[in-house]
């Protein structure tokens, strides 16, 4: 029997996991050791509760429900002067927690000072759209939901934007293979030459390097031309066409002539 | 069900025959003055742009979800391709996103290369950019010019790192090689050739030219509100006459010990944005020079010391038995750095390129996502463009100097 | 390559009348190859640089043509994404004949490093492809070489198209 292996996360993993090991975490500072910091803290306190709060390298990192989103957002672009969304997406954690974590990462200019303001939310869930606050948001929404699935209230065009529109599946998340799945695999042979093609072209070469029982016969005839459809199972057949010029040196008698096998 | 070999256009979700009096056409994914793979669907009133919808994603490559099956290092040459004309920054970004991640120092003489391989590639960016854009708007013996000495900035990193264009040239905690013996008096007759050809050809070809004078005045007029709240950064933000450069603001590597200008264009315009990738062209060229009298004060240490998430120097490796048990543990498992989040701006010659890693402990990334700056200046042009006219749309995205490799990921 | 030279009488590089017509057309066709621009990722940067005046692409008597119903050949230049797919077999059918395909860089031979959900595997499952180009990104004298194994390829075609036994001939 094959080992059983969970289809909720195929990402690959680290084939050896030591059973002792504990992972550090990178420090976290309280968020008082900074006084600009603890002073937007404050602000924002006053009118969207918070359920986490610290500071990581250097950026703050407030965690509030995913409802209070905009609000939460539009308090810290007027007053404490955020002037910029510098990105927005999502991560999945469908398999430890069946929630998406949302984070939008913000510049403030004049202090210098960069936060993320992150939120969960559940799958099958909408999240309110901030790009009346910052237009920035209108392409970084839609490539969250092109590659996640998370719908967006509000957003003005909400369509894939780096996948084809006629995709199916959502890439980024964890259940996703990297590969594709069948959908993705046949894609361009469906789409451009239907699928009665499927077996004239056939499955995709996902192991170029692959090395197989006729390996040892085959040499790279670089340069020469195999016509299409040879057996070459016992190595590739002599061909006299051959696109590369090469020499023949004679050493004892110093002389060089053209090899004029074409 | 679709026939074979069609040739009549169709899209989805487009329908090309209107009543109304305006034109759709289709600016293709392939076109030469498109930089690379965008598609842009223009609504026309005559010659007037109505609406504009930028069509991206023929260039994904699925960059992000690769990272979550790669070790931290198998990851690093694919960060090359991210922005392909000036790969050592983003090798870079991606360095010090993983760096301030596991909080370890990066040796002085690792900094020293690593600044000039960063203001090397900031003039092959700029130098591309002024080839592109005056080959689209026309003039065309400027792209022989200009990559004339791209070519020489190319020989340098090739003479560094073996490769001209996706270098892969730095390693998470430092350089992985010295700089040739030649390197520095090459670096410098780059540098005055650069500056001459500056201040001389481009300049005199271009600057005071009528006919680019009056392509790219009020082409392109993008307000400083705007170009905050669509997330432009870098020249664009610069060339609208805000002054933020992560250099200088949030200083990393050596740049708080370097005395450079910022330039800041006040005009909205191409025009300004022109003269400003020119200046600074002139500016990097005087970090180089900087740079060249540093690197003889620096003591030989090229990677970090930090046994847990680095490899020794290849001597230890080969002489010494643990050195080697840790460095085959490192290629095979991959490092675990710890568990936490990061994001890290830097300047690339595009904008900000910043990246943000999650980590779970694991030697594979949570999550790794790049802000890209092309990404949000394609996101840009479906306001810029709008009432100009056809032959502007042409200049305007030479002006953006998008690469897709970065909007598409 | 410093060893290379081209023989003159062998190779068909001479501008005198030859014997048969077939020497001439293939001569015309090989010396002035107009390629499409389709350049897709990195390696467009090497295929413009191919083009400067370092590595002069135009001696080969190379112009490169914007529109598919002028080029003759058509060097895919990049990793080809599935979305884009579809438009790479469009400019390809779109091309007039003779037309032949150049496939530049690891991306565009096998999928490159890309191997994820959203890359071709490989162009010669879209378009049938004569001269494969290794390298990431390949130098702009490897483009130069393979055009010139392209030009010597072209010489031994026969001017009759129909007796030309193309390669991948299930995706004509």
């Amino acid at each position: 029997m094959r080992k059983y292996r969970p289809k909720d996360n195929v990402q690959a993993k680290a084939y050896h996991t030591d059973r002792f090991y504990v992972v550090p975490t990178v420090p976290k500072e309280d968020v008082s050791t900074d006084k600009l910091f603890s002073k937007h803290l404050e602000t924002l306190k006053a009118k969207v509760d918070i359920q986490s709060a610290y500071i990581q390298i250097g950026q703050l990192r407030v965690e509030v429900n995913h409802k209070d989103n905009y609000k939460a957002i539009e308090i810290l672009k007027n007053e404490c002067g955020y002037e910029m969304l510098t990105e927005m997406s999502a991560v999945d954690y469908l398999a430890q927690e069946g929630k998406f974590e949302i984070f939008y990462q913000l510049l403030n200019l004049k202090e210098r000072k960069r936060m993320r303001v992150v939120c969960k939310i559940e799958q099958g869930l909408a999240i309110e759209s901030v790009v009346p606050l910052y237009k920035s948001a209108n392409f970084a929404e839609r490539e969250m939901f092109d590659m996640f699935g998370i719908k967006v209230n509000n957003h003005p065009l909400l369509k894939r934007i780096l996948m084809p529109d006629d995709w199916e599946g959502h890439p980024l998340l964890k259940r996703y293979p990297l590969q594709g799945d069948e959908f993705a695999q046949w894609y361009e042979v469906d789409k451009i030459f239907g699928k009665e093609a499927r077996d004239i072209i056939g499955p995709e070469n996902r192991d170029p390097a692959k090395i197989d029982r006729y390996d040892t016969k085959r040499f790279s005839r670089v340069g020469r031309e195999v016509p299409f459809g040879a057996d070459i199972s016992e190595g590739e057949p002599e061909t006299p066409i051959e696109y590369s010029e090469t020499f023949f040196v004679n050493y004892n008698a110093g002389t060089k002539q053209l090899d004029k096998r074409k | 069900m679709q026939e074979v070999n069609r040739l009549t256009p169709f899209f989805e979700n487009l329908n090309f025959e209107r009543e109304d009096n305006t034109m759709v056409i289709n600016f293709g994914p392939q076109h030469p003055s498109a930089h690379g793979q965008l598609r842009l669907i223009l609504e026309l009133d005559g010659e007037k742009v109505v609406k504009a919808y930028p069509d991206i994603g023929y260039l994904h490559r699925g960059i992000e979800k690769m990272a979550e099956n790669m070790t931290y290092n198998e990851f690093l040459p694919t960060t090359d391709r991210l922005d392909y004309i000036a790969s050592t920054s983003n090798n870079y970004a991606y360095a010090l996103a993983v760096e301030r991640l596991l909080g370890i120092e990066v040796p002085r003489r690792a900094k020293v290369i690593r600044t000039i391989l960063l203001e090397l590639n900031r003039v092959i960016s700029h130098l591309f950019f002024i080839a592109t854009h005056a080959l689209d708007v026309g003039a065309m013996s400027v792209f022989l010019y200009a990559f004339r000495e791209r070519e020489f900035a190319m020989d340098l990193m090739e003479d560094y790192c073996g490769a001209r264009l996706t270098h892969s040239a730095v390693r998470i905690g430092g350089v992985p090689l010295d700089l040739p013996d030649d390197f520095m008096i090459n670096l410098r007759e780059f540098c005055d050739n650069v500056d001459r050809e500056v201040k001389i050809t481009y300049n005199a070809l271009l600057e005071d030219n009528r006919i680019w004078r009056m392509r790219l005045e009020n082409v392109g007029v993008l307000s400083p509100e705007e170009a905050l709240s669509w997330g432009c950064t870098g020249p664009m933000l610069r060339g609208s006459g805000i002054a933020y450069d992560i250099r200088k603001e949030e200083p990393y590597e050596l740049y708080d010990e370097l005395d450079f200008n910022i330039p800041v264009a006040d005009t909205n315009d191409s025009y300004g944005r022109y003269r400003l990738y020119m200046a600074e062209i002139l500016e990097s060229t005087k970090i180089l020079r900087q740079l060249i009298v540093m690197y003889d004060e620096t003591e030989p240490q090229l990677m970090a010391h930090a046994p847990r998430y680095i490899s020794a120097p290849k001597e230890e490796i080969m002489t010494q038995n643990y050195a080697l048990m840790q460095h085959f543990v490192l290629v095979t498992q991959g490092m675990r750095p710890p568990k936490g989040e990061v994001y890290a701006p830097t300047e690339s010659p595009k904008g900000e390129l910043g990246f943000y890693i999650k980590s779970e402990g694991e030697p594979y990334a949570y999550r790794l996502k790049c802000r890209a700056p092309s990404f949000f200046h394609t996101g840009l042009l479906q306001e810029l463009l709008v009432g100009t006219y056809l032959a502007d749309v042409v200049t305007i995205i030479g002006s953006t100097n998008i690469v897709f490799g970065e909007v598409d990921r | 390559m410093a060893q290379h030279q081209v023989n003159y009488a062998s190779s068909g590089g001479l501008p005198v009348a030859l014997t048969t017509v077939d020497h001439l057309v293939n001569w015309g066709r090989s010396n002035s190859l107009w390629p499409l621009t389709y350049g897709l990722a990195c390696c467009a940067i090497e295929m413009m640089a191919s083009g400067d005046s370092r590595y002069d692409f135009d001696r080969f008597g190379t112009i490169f043509r914007a529109s598919p119903r002028q080029a003759d050949v058509m060097i895919l230049a990049g990793t080809l994404s599935k979305k884009h797919a579809e438009f790479a077999r469009r400019l390809y059918d779109q091309m007039t004949e003779p037309k032949w395909v150049i496939s530049m860089g690891s991306c565009a031979n096998t999928g490159g490093m890309f191997n994820t959900y959203a890359t071709v595997q490989g162009v010669d499952r879209i378009v049938p492809v004569d001269i494969y180009l290794p390298g990431c990104a390949p130098r702009p004298e490897t483009l130069q070489y393979a055009m010139m194994m392209l030009q010597k390829k072209i010489r031994r075609e026969s001017a009759n198209m129909k007796k030309n036994k193309k390669q991948n001939l299930r995706l004509i």
